[in-house]
């Protein structure tokens, strides 16, 4: 977003899950993607536009368009593998929008015409693909893009890179990113082949409860009065969040996966009958995210239990017809396999 | 300003408070036909708003590039390089968007106003161009439905803090006197001043929730709209009276589109009066249901959609219906391949541009490329495009006496089945029910499927059978459906013993002649259909209606899995 000031991410009233789930993603990019369905008006768009303030800064290799990461050298772009010197500076974390109407060639990338025009140069102009390397990408109303878009989307996310072969250019660059969606199920599902391609999957809903309600439109009228007041006043919180993500990602690579917690996983998921792997290594990845973020040694029941819903929720197989069903079936079965 | 009652004196005073607000607000979704109340309404805005505010027109199906902005094809000629224009809602930035017949607006057109609302600026990403520019702006969607269904799509309708309906205040009301524009612009100045107390938002709040308003956006559309009634009135702070005008103006109107209370049970119609045949003891209703799915589920083949869909029995075109066509100049936008201008193809400008580009300095017979373009005729691209005939399904539901309380539960169980299938192919279902003195729609074609199933489960039943009515009704839609470019689909669960004729009078022998006539017509108009016959034995009237209509049969006896595999086998 330029030039605008976006909600504070602490500052959100309530939406847990959905707070917890991007917070994983920041912590571990490597979890798949988040979904994010339900009702209009539930702060949405606001929690994944919150993003771009509230994470840290990254180091990137000046002058590269696609800020590759120095201190992984394996994932360098061509271009940095033979730059010399490689300076590094400070980036933000890049979230870019992707808007409806977007055509392929902006996703994906092609040839720059207008270099092409007037230098007769064949250069590559990176596409939304590159900006969004080592951050994330928000397709808001996912269920109404084009579905050739989503499949392209959800390939390059599973796959890190994008392979453009297109106008006589054979070009391929890193794109790691989160893919996160976003969508109204009264304006039309999702493809159900698209649902479990996303790791985490969270249904929201408009807070019931007065106090609640009050407290969201408090906050949303006070930050539209004064942006830079309502800012400055949520900056401790900011910080605070952000050096918890931080402390996560250093922690993440020593968080102790016990085999028992491995074996509650994996009973879970054939309780559950979802197919295939996915479900269960989404679930460990994202269990070891959130008991880095709480600053807990090894994965325990705990941990499980408060991802199990959107790692798995949508991966059931399941009659698209029940509305709330998927959520209590998971519940059912945490009943049984988490029973003392 | 005068303060007045009345419908139009509202009308007037919520112009004044758009003209006073309007990217704050969002906009108004005015109901009321083409005339002289709306096109007064629209007049006394327009005098309210400052005098260089931009005042644009949106068409219905607008373009991407003409709505969001693309290239400008003449000037990227000239130039020989791409030039952007600014798409409609960058020109209306800081003003008013008018959308006309905002009623049959596109999901996907809606969608990208939505987000305009929402950033207050736009956003493309298309021709090879990356454009963002302000659109801080306010809607004002012109809505000429008539029946309760026709209405703009929810999600704009949210962010539209005004929803007006003039369409039963008489002409000669307009003449009252209205705000002037100087109570505006003093207005204007006041309003980033306006307090609003805290009793106010919780007040708001509280309103909200008891009226069952779900979403969050209209209580605080409903406090900004409190904050411009207090700047209107020269107030610093918002008074009682403006937020019971807000309360009046926004959460009012939203109350009488409440989310459905709590799904019932439908009460029991009364026993049906013409049932013969011995029925077996009830079991309770949540477990006739679950046995009854499960009957169901045994009588529908999975892939019976399908099947039906691909039939060659018909006349029709074969393999055009429900399939993906490309065509070359309707339907979407899926990138461009090398071909001729012929034919009614459309350039793709930018794809030709890079096709030619790489050649420009060996056209230039080794020299650098002078400011003129050479393009020859292998550069040239022409957009494809896929018209994806959607399909529709329409379900005909008999909701009569003689399809008794268990015989529909059934049939519900059904239709549920085939909405699963519908769903796994995001095929548009409709809902049609039929009982009494003639059908109803319930559901007109909808990719929500929640909405369907909330539909199908409030369905009563009871009273007489008027299958010809129903058969009329499920033509006029399939005719609407295939005018849209669609490809309609009848899956009509019905005993097929009509009793009620065209005119609403009883009598089985008019009513059954007539029901037959109105197949004949659906099957002339080469409509595809499939008649479940929820009769307790398959008999003989759904199986001569379904030859009417020239579908395919199916029985759905009462729980005999056998016959069923049979039936269909033969089928």
């Amino acid at each position: 977003m330029t030039g605008r000031r976006a909600f504070p991410f602490s500052a959100i009233v309530g939406q847990e899950e959905m707070k917890l789930a991007i917070l994983i993603a920041a912590i571990d990019p490597g979890i798949g993607g988040v979904l994010v369905f339900g009702d209009r008006g539930t702060g949405k768009s606001t929690a994944i536009r919150a993003l771009a303030a509230l994470l840290p800064e990254i180091p990137v290799i000046e002058g590269c368009p696609y800020r590759c990461d120095p201190a992984d050298e394996a994932a360098l772009c061509a271009e940095c593998r033979t730059r010399r010197p490689l300076r590094t500076a400070m980036a933000p974390v890049p979230v870019v929008d992707l808007p409806l109407g977007a055509t392929e060639d902006r996703v994906l990338g092609a040839l720059d015409i207008q270099r092409a025009l007037a230098e007769g140069v064949k250069s590559f102009e990176p596409g939304l693909l590159a900006r969004a390397h080592r951050g994330f990408l928000y397709i808001d109303e996912v269920n109404l893009l084009e579905d050739h878009l989503v499949d392209l989307l959800l390939d390059v996310a599973a796959s890190g890179e994008n392979v453009v072969e297109r106008e006589g250019l054979s070009i391929r660059h890193p794109a790691r990113f989160v893919l996160v969606g976003s969508g109204n199920p009264e304006e039309g599902e999702l493809r159900p082949q698209l649902l479990d391609r996303f790791g985490l999957s969270v249904e929201v809903a408009t807070p019931k409860d007065l106090p609640s309600r009050i407290e969201v439109i408090r906050r949303r009228d006070a930050f539209e009065r004064d942006p830079a007041g309502f800012t400055a006043h949520w900056s401790g919180a900011e910080a605070e969040l952000r050096n918890r993500i931080l402390a996560a990602r250093t922690r993440l690579p020593d968080i102790a996966l016990p085999d028992a917690a491995l074996e509650r996983a994996a009973r879970l998921c054939l309780a559950l009958g979802t197919d295939g792997l996915r479900g269960e290594l989404t679930l460990i990845r994202a269990a070891r995210a959130l008991a880095a973020l709480e600053g807990e040694a090894a994965v325990d029941d705990a941990a499980l239990r408060r991802v199990a819903p959107p790692a798995l929720r949508h991966r059931l197989r399941r009659n698209p017809l029940d509305e709330a069903v998927s959520t209590t079936r998971v519940e059912r079965a945490m009943a049984e396999v988490f029973a003392p | 300003m005068t303060p007045g009652a009345g419908p139009w004196a509202d009308a007037a005073r919520a112009a004044a408070l758009l003209a006073i607000d309007p990217a704050g607000l969002g906009g108004a979704a005015l109901r009321a036909p083409p005339g002289p109340v709306r096109e007064a309404w629209l007049a006394l805005l327009r005098s309210l708003l400052p005098p260089a505010m931009p005042w644009r027109r949106l068409p219905l199906g607008i373009a991407d590039s003409r709505l969001l902005g693309g290239l400008d094809l003449a000037a990227t000629l000239r130039a020989g390089r791409p030039v952007a224009e600014r798409g409609i809602l960058a020109e209306a930035d800081g003003g008013v968007l008018l959308l006309a017949m905002a009623e049959r607006l596109e999901p996907g057109t809606a969608a990208r106003l939505a987000a305009a609302l929402d950033t207050g600026e736009v956003a493309a990403e298309r021709d090879g161009l990356a454009l963002r520019a302000p659109a801080r702006l306010a809607l004002v969607a012109l809505d000429e439905g008539i029946a309760p269904e026709e209405a703009p799509p929810a999600a704009l309708l949210d962010r539209l803090a005004l929803r007006l309906d003039l369409s039963a205040i008489p002409p000669a009301a307009t003449s009252a006197p209205t705000p002037t524009g100087g109570q505006v612009i003093a207005a204007r100045a006041l309003l980033p001043r306006i307090a609003a107390g805290p009793d106010v938002l919780e007040a708001l709040c509280a309103t909200a929730a008891a009226l069952g308003i779900d979403s969050l956006r209209p209580p605080l559309l409903a406090l900004r709209l409190a904050r411009a009634a207090a700047a209107l009135a020269g107030r610093e702070a918002v008074a009682e009276e403006d937020a019971a005008l807000a309360a009046r103006l926004v959460l009012g109107p939203r109350a009488t589109q409440a989310p459905a209370a709590p799904e019932q049970e439908a009460p029991p119609p009364p026993p049906p009066p013409e049932t013969a045949e011995d029925q077996p003891p009830q079991p309770s209703p949540e477990q006739l249901g679950e046995i009854l799915l499960a009957a169901a589920e045994a009588a529908i083949p999975a892939g019976l959609l399908d099947g039906l869909r691909l039939a060659p029995a018909r006349a029709r075109t074969a393999g055009t219906s429900g399939l993906r066509r490309a065509s070359p100049h309707r339907g979407r936008p899926v990138g461009s391949r090398p071909g001729e201008l012929r034919g009614g193809a459309r350039l793709a400008l930018v794809d030709t541009l890079r096709a030619a580009a790489p050649w420009q300095r060996l056209r230039a017979n080794g020299g650098n490329p002078g400011p003129r373009l050479r393009i020859a005729r292998e550069d040239i691209r022409i957009r494809r495009f896929q018209q994806r005939s959607e399909t529709a399904t329409l379900f005909l539901v008999d909701a009569s006496g003689s399809a008794a309380l268990h015989r529909l539960a059934e049939a519900k169980g059904a239709v549920e089945l085939l909405l699963a299938e519908c769903y796994i192919r995001r095929d548009r279902v409709a809902l049609l029910a039929f009982r009494g003195a003639g059908a109803e729609l319930l559901l007109p074609p909808t990719h929500s499927l929640v909405r369907a199933r909330r539909s199908l489960a409030a369905l009563p039943g009871g009273g007489g059978t008027p299958i010809a009515a129903a058969l009329d009704g499920a033509l006029a839609l399939a005719d609407a459906i295939q005018r849209r470019g669609q490809t309609p689909l009848l899956v009509l669960l019905t005993d097929g013993r009509a009793n009620i004729a065209r005119d609403g009078r009883p009598g089985r022998e008019r009513a059954m002649a007539e029901a037959l006539e109105a197949a004949r017509a659906l099957r002339a108009a080469r409509i595809p259909a499939l008649l479940v016959d929820t009769s307790p034995r398959p008999q003989e009237a759904g199986r001569s209606l379904a030859a009417a209509l020239g579908g395919r049969y199916v029985p759905l006896p009462y729980a005999d899995a056998a016959a069923i595999s049979r039936a269909v086998r033969q089928g």
